[in-house]
């Protein structure tokens, strides 16, 4: 096994998520100052300004990057700007660590934001006849939560799955993300609650899909030998990325795709896009689930998080009901999972999500998050994937 | 079913079944259909047949749109809910969504049930039908 390529995070920042409807600039420059506070580096020192991007909020959403460069002031440092959906983050952190890994950038400032209007996420206008993500909502009516219906209903009919099951999730991570300041909804519910909240797309209810929320998260990362002799607090590291695409076929049917890929004439990769995600990022660190002290996985509804604990190896399949029930995933368990609260209870600011969860991560590896603290955390994995075939999983240790 | 598909090129509303490619080198089936060239990565041809798909199917899994869906769908007025259906084409490898049509009870959808692709109105503009395929259960055969 070859040494892991770390990076250092130096500090973490965010901007509480909520429903703010200011610019999306605000809340990331808010996550970015927070963050260099949090390094105590001086916004000069950093070299490479790596932005997740939002196509929500016109062109300079496009440009994050730059655009968040020039609200702090340009320094004529390096640029990028990722888009990757869900997954922009993540190809944000993965940028950055590659150029500091390279020699290239010493301290490096990942920063995403968005608003987001209300309901549903619409596709972007226009007549487009060529775009799959417009023509699902038009030919269809199929909105995100329309994919999040079909896996929950093929997870029932697969594992028995109840109802009660996919809400107890969403108690899990309402009772953490009661404890998060960052968080947007922090009011613990109960099944009966959950359950009683208007159905959306069967057999899902409202409170059981994730809501669009306005937010910002920010990192500075840096080179292990900058991060000592800088002289941080306990040294919590990025150990490996995870951007993978599928493999073909992929036979889940995925956002905004109305079809899977075709079986017929290629055989089937050895396992599904989901697991295929994670599987890369253990083997680039050399672990398995086993090392993990906690995770933080992509809730977009309550269903979908127990198919993560699958995909993640926290338990067999059809097994991560049970892990549920038996409180392994709850702060305190064994694998505390989406110990943040989860989008459950942020909703989600697309290109800050990914972000987000690193976040969280660096605040439970160094013992920070009060009320949600998961004691002696030293290894967590956030996860999560974006529209069109982006894979994010980042690993973390302290 | 007089009228014109919403957009043209998924699916013959004549012959009531999805319009796929299948590539010339290696026999992939795409939905929609590629235009020019193979998704198979160990392929590399760029000659693909347009070629019409099952017509039948089994339930992959269901679910509601219990909400109005936002632009480019064109709801009815007022909104009805509708069920949106992903159905296995097994001869294809392919599973593909499509909406119900109107009048499919809950009760009846259950995963691995029969279904059958059929045309129908999805909207209606300026007096004209625009026309989608949606999913029929085929009725159980005693
Ligand atoms: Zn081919």
């Amino acid at each position: 096994m070859t040494e892991p390529k770390r990076v250092a995070v130096l500090g973490v920042g965010m901007h509480p998520w909520g429903k703010w409807g200011r610019n999306f600039v605000e809340y990331g420059v808010a996550a970015a100052r927070a963050a260099l506070e949090d390094a105590g580096v001086a916004w000069p020192q950093v070299d490479l300004v790596a932005g997740a991007d939002t196509i929500r909020n016109g062109y300079p959403g496009f440009i994050a990057g730059a655009t968040f460069a020039q609200a702090l002031g340009f320094t004529g440092s390096r640029v990028s700007s990722s888009y990757a959906a869900c997954a922009s983050g993540a190809q944000a952190i993965a940028n950055a660590r590659a150029q500091i890994l390279a020699g290239l950038s010493e301290v490096a400032l990942v920063v995403g934001a968005d608003t987001t209007p209300k309901g549903f996420f619409a596709p972007v206008g226009g007549n487009r006849t060529d775009d799959p993500d417009w023509l699902r909502f038009h030919l269809l009516g199929a909105t995100n939560p329309t994919y999040f219906g079909l896996y929950a209903r093929r997870r029932m009919e697969r594992f028995g799955s109840t109802a009660e099951d996919f809400a107890s999730v969403k108690v899990k991570n309402a009772r953490h993300g009661a404890a998060n300041p960052n968080a947007r909804y922090r009011k613990q519910v109960t099944i009966e609650e959950v359950l009683a909240s208007p159905m959306v797309a069967d057999p899902l209810h409202l409170q059981e899909i994730c809501a669009t929320s306005d937010g910002g998260a920010a990192l500075i990362l840096s080179s292990v030998e900058f991060a000592k002799a800088h002289g941080i607090k306990p040294l919590v590291t990025i150990d490996a990325v995870s951007t993978v695409t599928p493999v073909y076929p992929n036979t889940t049917i995925e956002m905004p795709n109305f079809a899977t890929d075709s079986s017929a004439a290629v055989p089937l990769p050895k396992m599904g896009f989901r697991p295929s995600i994670t599987a890369a990022i253990y083997e680039e660190a050399g672990i398995g689930p086993k090392d993990l002290s906690m995770a933080e996985v992509y809730d977009l509804s309550t269903a979908l998080e127990l198919d993560w604990y699958e995909d993640l190896g926290l338990c067999g399949e059809g097994e991560a009901e049970q892990l549920l029930r038996s409180g392994a995933t709850t702060v305190g368990g064994r694998i505390p999972v989406n110990p943040s609260g989860g989008l459950a209870s942020f909703g989600e600011a697309i290109p800050a999500q990914a972000i987000a969860q690193v976040v969280e991560s660096v605040l439970q590896l160094r013992g920070e998050a009060h009320g949600r603290q998961i004691e002696g955390a030293r290894v967590a994995i956030t996860a999560n994937q974006g529209l069109f075939g982006h894979g994010s999983s980042v690993l973390l240790r302290r | 079913m007089t009228g014109t598909p919403a957009v043209e090129g998924f699916f013959d509303p004549e012959a009531q079944a999805l319009i796929g490619s299948k590539c010339t080198g290696c026999g992939t089936y795409a939905f929609p259909a590629r235009q020019g060239f193979c998704p198979n990565p160990h392929c590399g041809s760029d000659t693909v047949d347009l070629v019409p798909l099952s017509r039948t199917g089994k339930i992959w899994s269901y679910t509601s749109a219990s909400y109005q869906p936002p632009p480019p769908f064109v709801p009815a007025d007022p909104f009805v809910p509708f069920f949106i259906l992903a159905v296995e084409l097994a001869a294809e490898g392919l599973v593909v969504l499509g909406q119900a049509v109107a009048g499919t009870d809950a009760q009846d959808l259950r995963v691995g049930r029969d279904v059958e692709v059929v045309t129908d109105v999805l909207f209606t503009e300026d007096g004209e039908n625009k026309l989608v395929w949606k999913f029929k259960l085929v009725e159980a055969t005693k």
